[in-house]
């Protein structure tokens, strides 16, 4: 009988374990292709309904800022309203009768008086001038334009008559109609009206509640993780302790909405709607998860590491914050940008304390009330008008670029923690 | 476990040999001058004991081979010294050790300046990964042995020169110490150690990743040391331990099994399982 070599037994598997790895990596490449795919799918859909958004429709008028109807010594209160429709009917003077008249002022935007409102307020001397100004067009027309409103469909399915689409046509001949980018979408705050809703009250208010989340979570959970990992000594109670802290990662974040609206807002009286209470409430949120990657994070540094730095005569809190805590650094940032990301995105508790309403101001103070993005993405996608569904998308968007922002900060402050080996 | 150790030891040396399964100390674990004072130490990891009832005196001035097979407790022995194990949430130590006279395991004990007086060298080199400059001025910079830029730079290059590093890394003081080889980051690790100038210093196989040159290095330091400082160094290599230790202490299995001046240890031998671990019969 001859002996087996080693050799041929390793030869005769070969085949088998190859096979095996070839199979493992192909799932894996499926799976990244696969995620990629949906990402891809999700980012284009979006991207397609939602790019049009961040162009709108404006019309040219002439209007003359009459100074028999403004009154010098207090700009603010006259009436621009009329001075528009004035403008209107100068640019079509075929429009006649009560109704037609009403559908031609409606081709404007309600936000156009005001928007010559802040002109004359910001600049008394064009009193008394005739001033060609570009104002925002009515969101319907601005549909019509993108072509969302299908201007071929029987005319009782469609928001714009037959009448309007020739006075629409009329002035794109006369060349007063054209899109532009869309700088109110960036610059003001939720509205009624789809052409002048904004979403920079809303992203000012995921900022402000964000940065209240970050300013408690951060500090808390890594201090908590530091206590309970390094320090803490073994016991039935911070056995208790770590069971709670996992749970806490797993309860519905409405819960905690609930739990904010009682404490914060009903027991310390604090304002409705605020980014304070809503920072704090995503704070309670984000504690659990930053905690749990941080003692992840901690545990991961090697205990030759600790043992150098006693074994010379570090004390335990020198070992911790000169070796221990900055090798765990880039793993509790990471574990920060998640739980900041989850935070980011959360809606429910935020319902439970108020910040659902409809707010036009762009908040300034931590105490103002405010919305957030994906607060606001829930209130335009609930919303009729057809021009808030692009709204929505471009929302999304802007919620989206957001985290990219956030994640390449994570990266960068990784890379530079790490950099420090 | 009790041990009793003989109080006189009067062992004729040509005819008495403690047999095998005797797990009695022989030879002289005491001295007049001692630096540190064991006391039926036991040390066990839970419920397994790893050290049963060791009592040995290590003297001043003086460098104390440890010797046994592996996994005999050398190294726990050894972390009972400046209470490393104290860091092993697991590890019950009772007995006593004193240093100079007074208990480690004390509560009034502070192990800060106690690491400070009794420094260690462990057994895997664990270099900070920080730079090798960073890695020799922690330790005077913590304890406030220096403070200005120059003192530091000295103790730096004295520490390295010690530790026969300085030629290979004088020029990449900036680079981190987790980019030496094995043996470089060792050497790294005992000139922290002896930057902050400890009294007694413990060395947990200081040469098992090193050169023979290295090590000669190395045996020179710690020739030069013992001048003003105390050492207990754990090693395998029988050459080193009696080039450099006055005397060598025999663990087997936990139990101390045989203390005496080096030469005598090795040469007569008063214990069988000595006798056949330095024969090479058991190993
Ligand atoms: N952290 C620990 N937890 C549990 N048991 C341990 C631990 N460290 C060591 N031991 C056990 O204690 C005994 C002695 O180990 P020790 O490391 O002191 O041996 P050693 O003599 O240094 O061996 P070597 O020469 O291989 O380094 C061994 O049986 C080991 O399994
Ligand atoms: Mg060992």
């Amino acid at each position: 009988m001859s002996r087996l070599r080693t050799i041929d037994v390793v030869q005769g598997g070969l085949k088998k374990r190859y096979r095996f790895e070839r199979l493992f990596r192909r799932l894996g490449l499926a799976a990244i292709i696969l995620s990629l795919a949906f990402l891809s799918l999700l980012f284009i859909s979006i991207s397609m309904k939602g790019y049009t958004a961040f162009v709108q429709t404006f019309i040219s008028i002439t209007v003359h800022l009459d100074e028999t109807k403004i009154d010098i010594t207090n700009p603010g209160k006259a009436y621009y309203g009329s001075m528009v429709k004035e403008a209107l009917r100068n640019a079509l003077p075929e429009v006649q009768g009560r109704r037609d008249k009403r559908s031609l002022y409606g081709l404007i935007s309600t936000g156009a008086e005001y928007q010559l409102r802040d002109m004359v307020m910001a600049n008394p001397e064009l009193i008394g001038t005739i001033q060609t100004v570009w104002v925002p067009a009515d969101d319907d027309v601005d549909m019509l334009l993108k072509g969302h409103i299908d201007r071929h469909s029987p005319e009782s399915e469609r928001r714009i008559s037959d009448k309007v689409i020739g006075w629409i046509d009329d002035l794109e001949n006369q060349g007063v109609i054209c899109k532009k980018f869309n700088t109110t979408f960036f610059s003001s705050g939720d509205s009624r009206e789809p052409e002048l809703a904004g979403i920079r009250g809303a992203a000012m208010g995921s900022l402000y509640t964000l940065l209240v989340t970050l300013a408690i979570a951060f500090p808390l959970g890594v201090g908590a993780a530091v206590y309970l990992e390094e320090f803490a000594p073994t016991n039935r109670w911070t056995d208790i302790i770590e069971v709670n802290i996992n749970n806490l990662a797993a309860v519905p974040s409405i819960i905690f909405g609930l739990l904010g609206l009682a404490m914060f807002i009903n027991f310390f009286g604090l304002p409705r709607s605020a980014p304070l209470v809503g920072g704090l409430v995503l704070s309670l949120m984000t504690l659990p998860t930053i905690i749990i990657a941080g003692r992840a994070a901690l545990k991961a540094v090697p205990p030759s590491i600790r043992e150098a730095a006693l074994g010379i005569g570090a004390s335990k809190v020198q070992m911790v914050m000169h070796h221990v805590l900055p090798l765990a650094m880039p793993g509790m940032l990471t574990g920060t940008i998640i739980g900041m990301a989850q935070a980011l995105g959360e809606t429910a508790p935020l319902l439970m304390i108020g910040m659902v309403a409809f707010i036009v101001d762009i908040p300034t103070a931590l105490t103002d009330p405010a919305a957030v993005l994906p607060v606001q993405i829930y209130l335009w996608a609930d919303s009729p008008e057809r021009a808030f569904v692009e709204k929505t998308s471009a929302a999304i968007m802007v919620l989206l670029t957001f985290l990219i922002c956030m994640n390449g900060a994570a990266v960068y402050l990784r890379r530079r923690f790490e950099r420090r080996w | 476990m009790n041990l009793t150790i003989p109080s006189s030891q009067t062992v004729d040396l040509s005819t008495a040999i403690a047999p095998r399964d005797s797990r009695e100390t022989v030879g002289q674990p005491f001295v007049d001058k001692a630096r540190m004072e064991c006391r039926d130490v036991d040390v066990s990891y839970g419920d397994t004991q790893a050290i049963y009832g060791v009592s040995l005196d290590i003297g001043s001035n003086e460098v104390m081979a440890m010797i046994g097979p592996s996994g005999c407790g050398k190294s726990t022995f050894l972390r009972c010294l400046n209470r490393m194990n104290d860091t092993i949430d697991s590890c019950r130590v009772s007995g006593s050790i004193e240093l100079d006279g007074q208990d480690i395991y004390d509560k009034m004990v502070d192990v800060v300046p106690l690491r400070a007086q009794v420094g260690m060298v462990f057994q895997k080199p664990n270099p900070f990964p920080k730079s090798i400059y960073e890695n020799i001025a922690y330790g005077p910079r913590i304890h406030g042995l220096a403070s200005h830029k120059g003192d530091i730079d000295e103790i730096v290059e004295t520490s390295l020169r010690k530790a026969g590093l300085w030629a290979e890394v004088k020029d990449r003081l900036d680079k981190p110490g987790t980019g030496l080889s094995g043996g470089q980051q060792q050497r790294l690790c005992i000139a922290r150690t002896i930057a902050v100038s400890p009294e007694v210093i413990l060395m947990d196989e200081p040469c098992s990743a090193l050169d023979p040159i290295a090590t000669a290095r190395i045996e020179e330091l710690i020739d030069e040391l013992r001048e003003h400082y105390t050492i207990a160094i754990v090693t395998h290599s029988m050459q080193q331990a009696s080039r450099v230790s006055q005397r060598t202490a025999y663990f087997h299995l936990g139990y101390l099994i045989e203390v005496g001046a080096t030469e005598q240890v090795f040469t007569t031998p008063q214990h069988r399982l000595t006798e056949e671990y330095i024969t090479g019969r058991f190993g």
